[in-house]
């Protein structure tokens, strides 16, 4: 009976095929990657690997702006997104009753249509000609706005706001899934208990239901924060020249430039500056044992 | 007459206690709906402007109500061959990550195993890293490699991606399975294979499906590392990119609302689905 001498080998004849795609197509590409950030040339020359580690300074001495502007963006987006996805899934965990999932139907709803499609949507919320901008105008709530720097010379479109807005939209769902499971899991009771033993529910959010949240705040600010530091959608198709990220620069390095060591560099680069910041905020959260 | 007073005085001392927490819940519960409406705004926008008749090349103004993207949604040159695409490529690579992603899964809660850690980095990585790192560094193993980018790059990229998110899936699912079934049916005489295929494969089909529900959505909806490795080919998300540049019509917006009708239809067959098994 073959099947029988083949059995010791079942678990890792059932792994291969997937691992091995993984293998060659995530992992190896990020040495090839690697190999492509050390090479010196230009693309009608063709490029050789000469261990140019110059590449590396150029990235970071010609795009700090862009790697900073990106961090500053991502960086808002997910603290909106906190605020704004917190009490939500708040609401959903301990007010939903029947309508929870629902609600949590809801959340995800953006996610079945286009991404692309639901950016040209906020292009057209925000557009000049819009019936937003205008009612803004002849209210004059735009002026204000224009004083606190929010929109620019009576504009929405083609202004920081609409990117980070527009980012912290797309990514909102990710942060609001994790804290309701997080939010989820905390026996009821405790929650009972809390409030009985420090009186109140205010304190009792404090001191036991946020903490035991701490899991879910780490989990979605990750989820949220990664793609929007390295988003160029929204960027190109809601910011203008001064508001593009690093994303927008690896895209056009990589696909009209076609200058691949440098792009490169700055990928590596950004995955560094990703992992130093995520490592920074499981310290300040004081998750370090979530972060594994 | 001398228990009032005692109950006047802890209600009393409850009171602005339970004010407090009148105001919270229904102050909290109106912010949670505002954030709810601002997640919906832009997707009613979406269907609303499906319906415009736009008097420019972009969709930006309401001008009047009218049907023709509609009635007429592939009147737009490229449009459904992009959309077609798409709907291939999808189907696809659904299939492939799904199987791939399944047996994955599947050893991973059935066997123990020395190497899980690395094995489960090596799964959990393509999740947490940004798309614009992993479309870029396929494209330099591709350009390595002197493979032409193309139909066949776009899928083993999509397929790439989705193993991961199936892997997890499946496998949430398949944590809290009674693996006693499996035994019940050896012993009742049926043997290995047909326990496999008649116990243990309908018992994980529901997590199989909203595997490949999952990643049929990703596939059609992918565009930042299709955009690195497509070559010449246009899938719908890369038309809705190039559009973007030269002019909007409304019929960008009917496929937008078709593709979530289409999503939320199938999702709800699979619930359904799920329950008439259970």
């Amino acid at each position: 009976m073959p099947f029988a001498r083949l059995r010791p080998f079942l678990p890792y004849l059932l792994l291969l095929p997937g691992l091995a795609w993984l293998a060659i197509f995530f992992a190896a590409p990020m040495f090839t990657l690697a190999q492509s950030s050390l090479e010196e040339g230009a693309f009608e020359t063709g490029f050789r690997f000469t261990w140019n580690w110059s590449n590396y300074s150029d990235a970071i001495q010609e795009f700090d702006t862009q790697f900073l502007r990106s961090f500053r963006y991502a960086g808002v987006a997910t603290l909106l997104a906190l605020v704004m996805g917190y009490p939500l899934a708040y609401v959903i965990a301990f007010r939903g009753g029947p309508l929870k999932n629902y609600l949590l139907f809801m959340v995800v709803l953006p996610f079945f249509t286009t991404y692309l499609i639901r950016t040209l949507a906020w292009q057209t919320i925000m557009s000049d000609e819009g019936q937003v901008v205008s009612a803004l105008q002849t209210t004059g709530v735009m002026e204000v706005l224009d004083a606190l720097r929010i929109s620019q010379d009576g504009r929405l479109l083609a202004t920081p706001t609409a990117v980070v807005t527009a980012i912290t939209y797309n990514y909102l769902p990710f942060m609001v899934l994790p804290i309701y499971v997080s939010l989820e899991r905390i026996d009821r009771r405790l929650v009972e208990a809390a409030q009985d033993l420090y009186g109140g529910p205010l304190r009792a959010f404090r001191t036991v239901v946020f903490p035991l949240s701490l899991p879910g705040v780490f989990a979605g600010s990750l989820l949220t924060f990664i793609p929007a530091v390295g988003d160029f959608v929204n960027a190109r198709l809601l910011g203008n020249p001064n508001t593009s990220m690093i994303g927008n620069v690896i895209q056009s390095r990589f696909l009209v430039v076609l200058d691949y060591p440098l792009a490169a560099a700055i990928s590596f680069i950004l995955m560094a500056l990703i992992l130093v910041a995520v490592l920074i905020y499981a310290r300040l959260l004081g998750t370090e044992d979530l972060a594994g | 007459m001398a228990v009032q007073p005692i109950a006047a005085r802890a209600r009393s001392r409850w009171r602005p206690r339970a004010v407090l927490g009148f105001a919270g819940r229904h102050l909290v519960t109106v912010y949670g709906a505002l954030v709810l409406l601002y997640l919906f705004l832009p997707i009613a926008v979406m269907v609303l402007f499906s319906f415009n008749e736009p008097k420019s090349r972009f969709n930006f103004v309401w001008q009047g109500f009218t049907l023709d993207a509609w009635t007429d949604p592939f009147a737009v040159p490229g449009l459904g061959d992009a959309m077609l695409l798409s709907l291939e490529i999808a189907a696809i690579s659904t299939v492939i990550a799904t199987t791939l992603g399944t047996l994955v899964a599947f050893a991973l809660v059935r066997y123990r195993f020395r190497g899980s850690g690395p094995i489960n980095l090596l799964i959990l990585l393509p999740l947490t890293t940004p798309e614009i790192v992993i479309g870029a560094s396929l494209l330099t193993l591709f350009l390595q490699m002197g493979v032409e980018t193309g139909f066949m790059t776009i899928v083993i990229a999509h397929v790439m991606f989705n193993i991961s998110y199936v892997v997890v899936i499946v496998r949430a699912r398949l944590r809290g399975f009674d693996w006693t079934l499996e035994e019940a049916a050896m012993d009742l005489g049926a043997n290995e294979l047909q326990t496999f295929l008649k116990v243990t494969l309908p018992l994980m089909f529901p997590g199989v499906l909203a595997g490949a529900l999952l990643a049929f959505a990703l596939s059609l909806d992918d565009f930042i590392i299709t955009l690195f490795n497509s070559g010449q080919e246009v899938t719908f998300p890369l038309f809705v990119w190039g559009a973007a540049r030269v002019a909007v019509p409304p019929q960008i917006n009917v496929m937008g609302t078709m593709i979530m009708v289409a999503t939320v239809g199938l999702l709800a067959l699979s619930i359904l689905v799920q329950r008439a098994r259970s």
